[in-house]
């Protein structure tokens, strides 16, 4: 049993074990030109109120009309979430009174999604791990309320009002904040494949309400959640859950309940809070929108968009594994974002496969990960990568050159071979020129020559050093060695 | 089933429309009536009738992913009953 | 010459098509006698100066190939007009004034049409009385303090005391064609789908359609054939075969099927109207048509199961007027008490309690009781008019079970107001077209109408079924203009 749960994710308090279930509700916002209901734009960013139709301020007689595009992009994500496609959905009505939602009500889907039951599976250390997906399904984006501007009143900007928005639900298959870090990711990276989602979280195109709860280590009934509205990254996801686990598991401690109710994150106090009171207890009065039909398509509308579902993380990752010999390990950091693995690919397409997966998961993203950059943002083309890669397979430079160059280029992206030729780094293989190297410094060190040969094996090194340094860097390593062997050993 | 002062209370809340006390008792007494009258649906049985949600017999058009409304923010908060160029304006809400 | 205002609709058309008269003159009648009118309280915003410029304008450059070329139109004040105000006759909407057109006005002032004002109603359609009105009563012209019917009371009658050459209304439950029986005038509601409701103020989303409201069925056909059209940003709009109504139009009507439905003869109807409909069916005969008794037998059960539907998308529909983007607001503490107090003094009684009983029958744990039980029920009501079609092609009624009562008498008493529209009702909730004609009058001399009841998409033989019993009942609505003494 200790052995079981020694890597499990557990709140202890007074030293009894609480296991932390989770579950997941994402609003990813469907990458359209138009919004879901009405035909304003849904650019990121634009001016307030600016992208607002009739439709979307909800003005007496407006009438929603579905866009197409949202309704297959959601089929696509259901597809590439391995999930049971509906042919029939209906759009619900969910009403509520809030300064940002225009209607008075969302336009959702409740009883009858677009999507059902899928699947996300997990790259976890100790094997894969499988998260049911329970449902997708397509709704409209409320505006914003801004508080912060005006200091006696609440502004509200529409732009984002109508937006089309994928709920994608989870079961409640999580157990731990890194588990949510994979989910999140995963997801993120299956829809960018797709195209259905950007998955850019500081723009909001990603919020997940988190459900959690805790239950004592060993027993099977699932405790009281409580749901963290509209978290925007992984980070305070991680942080929201860790402190709600404890805090409820402080309360049963406590000999008290947990009281199922809508929490919200301030990311300043790193805590959540109640965010609406008990009295206004929400009853959404959910029925279907009289201003739409049943949403239907058949067989034949779904295989067309099957027609155009890419290799997706889990099926590329196989290739490059079988295809390329590339590690597990390797493989999963390549495929787990679509523009590394694009990257990837293009440095391949003309590179050796091994050294390029090297290059990129080391001295790349160490690069990208201290300027804070993205791959697509790479200060190194793809181009000039397999170049310089191609300058150490072809022995034109060393390793450690090609780590001078790296450096050179990541401060503008210069050819690597126009950088060999300015400096002067080409790397010296000619034998002759080598050998001459090999006889001055033998020549200057015959006491150490004699130590060597009496036994003392570490001078190799010693030598190696010596003629590199007369190198200025530039010999040939694996040639330094050869000969040096055949000198001495001769 | 009797609708109470407590239930036309939470109703009003619901709907966000205040009343005062007078006006529950009324509504109390003209809910009550309507809703005995209508309860004699209750007559029917409909256990085995598939409930009928659109009476328009066809399905969702769709619409092609276009814009086509521009900017008519002027427009938009032409009506608006707090003026402001950029934005709607309420009373400061606290979340 | 006779009077302008005895023209029809029709005969206003051709008289201005054979340049007879012109726009103007035509204008200048119908406002002057609108101005003389405000007793009635038909009117809740007059746009004549620039129904008068329109007019010129026409005149100046007239298109004779428009149908309704340069005719003025007083229209209910439910349907948005860019640039005139637009109240639903609420307090919560009294400065509103869209950007924006509804497709079905639109569609009237692409065939020369020219607003005339906008006519008085209940309070978003919610009423049978035109008693609901933040604007006041309206008046029939038929008897001072007499009910017009509702919700298109406004409407109707302007149409009965000639204020307007024809109009338009929508209809929920029976809103234009219990104000027509009412009122002496001819009201059709289409198939639902068959008029946009795109920029119509909505009442119940499932049900509310527009239609035209006429003197006589000619005209009901012309306007008809300028009203409907699919709207693609209606997505309840259907895209069907349209038929000229007008030119289509035809008396006979030997060898059709009419059923008379024997659950429409209710307890306590009053013999006239008893008498009205057996002589509907004497007309039918003459003409050739075959009278067949039919059942509906969920009928008794329509109105209950409206009472649950009309509301409860009301209650939903009406959730956007919150203060925040247009309209009434009062002053609140924070968000949600401005909220209330707005809503609180926004809407009338009779809006506040539907808003009430439709939030009730959506909310948890009543949901299933009520909104599913009568979303089950409709569709036992659609059933029996599918079956009762499989044997007839239309069904004649009478339009209401009584005539029009006096301004006050029901208002007290929301069950016995909700009962006028007992024939009305299952008629939008399968979603039929039906038209009222006027047939008769009871012992005041009060109009009395028959309805008749069509196949979805079969207005053109309803309306052949009208234009003929029309020319057989020969009826003539003699009002004196007691109100402009
Ligand atoms: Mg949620
Ligand atoms: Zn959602």
């Amino acid at each position: 049993m200790d052995e079981m749960t020694k890597d499990q994710y557990l709140i202890e308090k007074n030293g009894n074990k609480y296991e932390v279930i989770i579950g997941l509700e994402v609003h990813a916002q469907v990458l359209s030109e138009s919004k879901l209901f009405s035909t304003s734009a849904t650019i990121f960013g634009s001016e307030p109120n600016t992208q607002v139709s009739l439709v979307d301020a909800a003005f007496p007689g407006m009438l929603p009309v579905i866009n197409e595009f949202c309704v297959k992009q959601a089929v696509k994500t259901g597809i590439g979430l391995n999930a049971k496609i509906n042919k029939k959905s209906i759009f619900d009505r969910k009403n509520y009174f809030y300064a940002d939602l225009p209607q008075g009500y969302q336009i959702s889907q409740y009883k009858d999604p677009i999507v059902g039951e899928g699947s996300i599976v997990l790259d976890l250390p100790s094997g894969h791990k499988k998260i049911g997906i329970e449902r997708l399904h397509l709704e409209q984006d409320a505006g914003k309320s801004i508080h912060d501007i005006d200091p006696s009143s609440t502004l509200v900007d529409l732009n984002r009002s109508g937006v089309a928005l994928m709920e994608i639900v989870s079961k409640p298959d999580l157990r731990s904040p890194e588990e949510v870090n994979l989910y999140i990711k995963k997801l993120r990276s299956i829809m960018r494949y797709l195209g259905t989602c950007d998955g850019n979280m500081q723009e909001g195109s990603l919020r997940a309400d988190v459900n959690v709860s805790v239950r004592k280590l060993g027993t099977d009934k699932l405790g009281t959640r409580c749901e963290i509205k509209n978290v925007n990254s992984i980070k305070f996801m991680q942080m929201a859950i860790e402190y709600e686990a404890n805090r409820q598991a402080e309360l049963l401690e406590g000999g008290k309940t947990v009281d199922q109710e809508t929490r919200l994150f301030d990311t300043k106090k790193n805590q959540t809070r109640s965010m609406r009171s008990k009295e206004d207890a929400h009853d959404y009065r959910y029925f279907p929108d009289p201003d739409l039909l049943p949403l239907e398509f058949d067989d034949v509308f779904i295989e067309d968009i099957k027609k155009e579902i890419p290799e997706l993380p889990d099926q590329k990752k196989m290739r490059f594994i079988e295809k390329f010999k590339l590690t597990p390990y390797e493989a999963t950091i390549l495929v787990s974002d679509l523009d590394t693995s694009k990257f990837f690919e293009k440095v391949i397409a003309k590179s050796d496969v091994k050294l390029s997966a090297n290059w990129i998961t080391g001295e790349l993203f160490a690069l990208l990960n201290e300027k804070n950059l993205e791959i697509n943002q790479s200060p190194i083309s793809p181009e000039n990568l397999s170049k310089l890669i191609n300058l150490i397979s072809d022995g034109t430079i060393s390793g450690k050159i090609a780590k001078t160059i790296f450096e050179i280029m990541s401060k503008g992206d210069k050819d690597p071979n126009v950088i060999v030729q300015e400096k002067g780094l080409k790397q010296e293989s000619d034998p002759k020129a080598l050998e001459d190297l090999i006889q001055k410094v033998l020549s200057s060190n015959e006491d150490k020559v004699k130590e060597y040969k009496n036994g003392k094996d570490k001078l190799f090194g010693f030598f190696v050093g010596q003629v590199m340094k007369e190198s200025k860097g530039k010999g040939n390593p694996q040639m330094i060695n050869k000969i040096l062997k055949e000198k001495l050993n001769g | 089933m009797t609708i109470d002062l407590k239930t036309v209370k939470h109703i009003s809340k619901l709907s966000r429309i205040s009343i005062d006390d007078q006006k529950a008792k009324k509504l109390e007494k003209d809910l009550n009536s309507i809703f005995k009258w209508i309860e004699q649906l209750n007559q029917l049985n409909t256990d085995k009738v598939e409930p009928l949600t659109s009476i328009a017999e066809t399905t969702l058009r769709l619409r092609k992913d276009q814009i086509e409304s521009k900017n008519i923010r002027e427009d938009i908060l032409k009506n608006s009953p707090k003026d402001n160029k950029d934005y709607f304006v309420v009373p400061k809400v606290v979340e | 010459m006779t009077n302008l205002l005895d023209l029809s609709l029709v005969q206003l058309v051709n008289r201005i098509k054979s340049k007879d008269i012109s726009s103007k003159e035509v204008t200048v009648t119908y406002v002057e006698r609108s101005k003389k009118s405000k007793k009635l309280n038909s009117y809740i915003e007059e746009t004549f100066e620039s129904a008068f410029k329109q007019s010129e304008k026409f005149d100046m450059k007239p298109d004779f190939n428009k149908k309704l070329p340069g005719i003025p139109f007083a229209i209910k004040d439910l349907f948005c007009t860019k640039n005139v105000k637009t109240t639903a006759s609420s307090k919560m909407l009294e400065n509103f004034i869209p950007t924006y057109e509804s497709t079905v006005t639109q569609n009237l002032w692409n065939e020369g049409a020219i607003l005339l004002g906008k006519l008085n109603c209940d309070e978003f359609a919610m009423g049978s009385s035109n008693e609901t009105s933040n604007f006041g009563n309206v008046i029939s012209p038929i008897d001072d303090n007499l009910v017009p019917g509702g919700s298109s009371g406004g409407s109707a009658s302007a149409l009965a005391a000639k204020l307007t050459p024809a109009t338009i209304g929508t209809d929920t439950g029976g809103s234009i064609r219990q104000p027509a029986s009412f009122t002496g005038t001819v009201g059709l509601k289409p198939t639902y789908g068959s008029c946009s409701r795109y920029g119509i103020v909505a009442f119940a989303s499932s049900l509310d359609q527009a239609g035209p409201m006429t003197r006589d069925v000619k005209d009901c056909a012309l306007l008809l054939e300028v009203m409907s059209s699919f709207d693609p940003k209606d997505s309840t709009s259907i895209n069907f075969k349209r038929p000229n109504y007008f030119s289509d139009l035809n008396k006979n009507i030997k060898g059709k099927k009419i059923g008379i439905p024997k659950e429409y003869r209710v307890d306590g109807m009053p013999s006239e109207i008893e008498k009205l409909w057996e002589n509907g069916k004497e007309y039918l005969k003459d003409c050739g048509a075959e009278i067949i008794d039919i059942s509906l037998p969920h009928t008794n059960y329509a109105l209950p199961t409206y009472y649950i539907v009309a509301p409860a998308e009301a209650s939903s529909n009406l959730a956007r007027y919150d203060g925040v983007k247009y309209g009434f607001r009062a002053d609140g503490e924070n968000l949600i008490d401005m909220y209330e107090k707005t809503r609180s003094q926004g809407f009338g009684d009779e809006v506040k309690r539907r808003i009430m009983i439709g939030t009730y029958v959506l909310s948890s744990g009543y949901y299933d009781a009520y909104y599913l039980k009568a979303q089950k029920v409709r569709k036992l009501i659609k059933n029996d008019f599918d079956d009762a079609f499989n044997k007839v092609d239309a069904i004649l009624t009478p339009s209401t079970p009584s005539s029009a009562f006096k301004i006050g008498d029901k208002s007290n008493d929301p069950v016995s107001m909700y009962l006028n529209d007992i024939f009305t009702v299952p008629v939008n909730l399968a979603g039929l077209p039906g038209i009222s004609i006027p047939a008769g009058l009871d012992k005041n001399n009060y109009p009395l109408g028959l309805q008749i009841i069509g196949k979805p998409f079969d207005e053109q033989g309803i309306l052949d079924i009208a234009y003929s019993m029309e020319e057989k009942i020969n009826f003539k609505l003699d009002i004196n203009d007691w109100w402009m003494k």
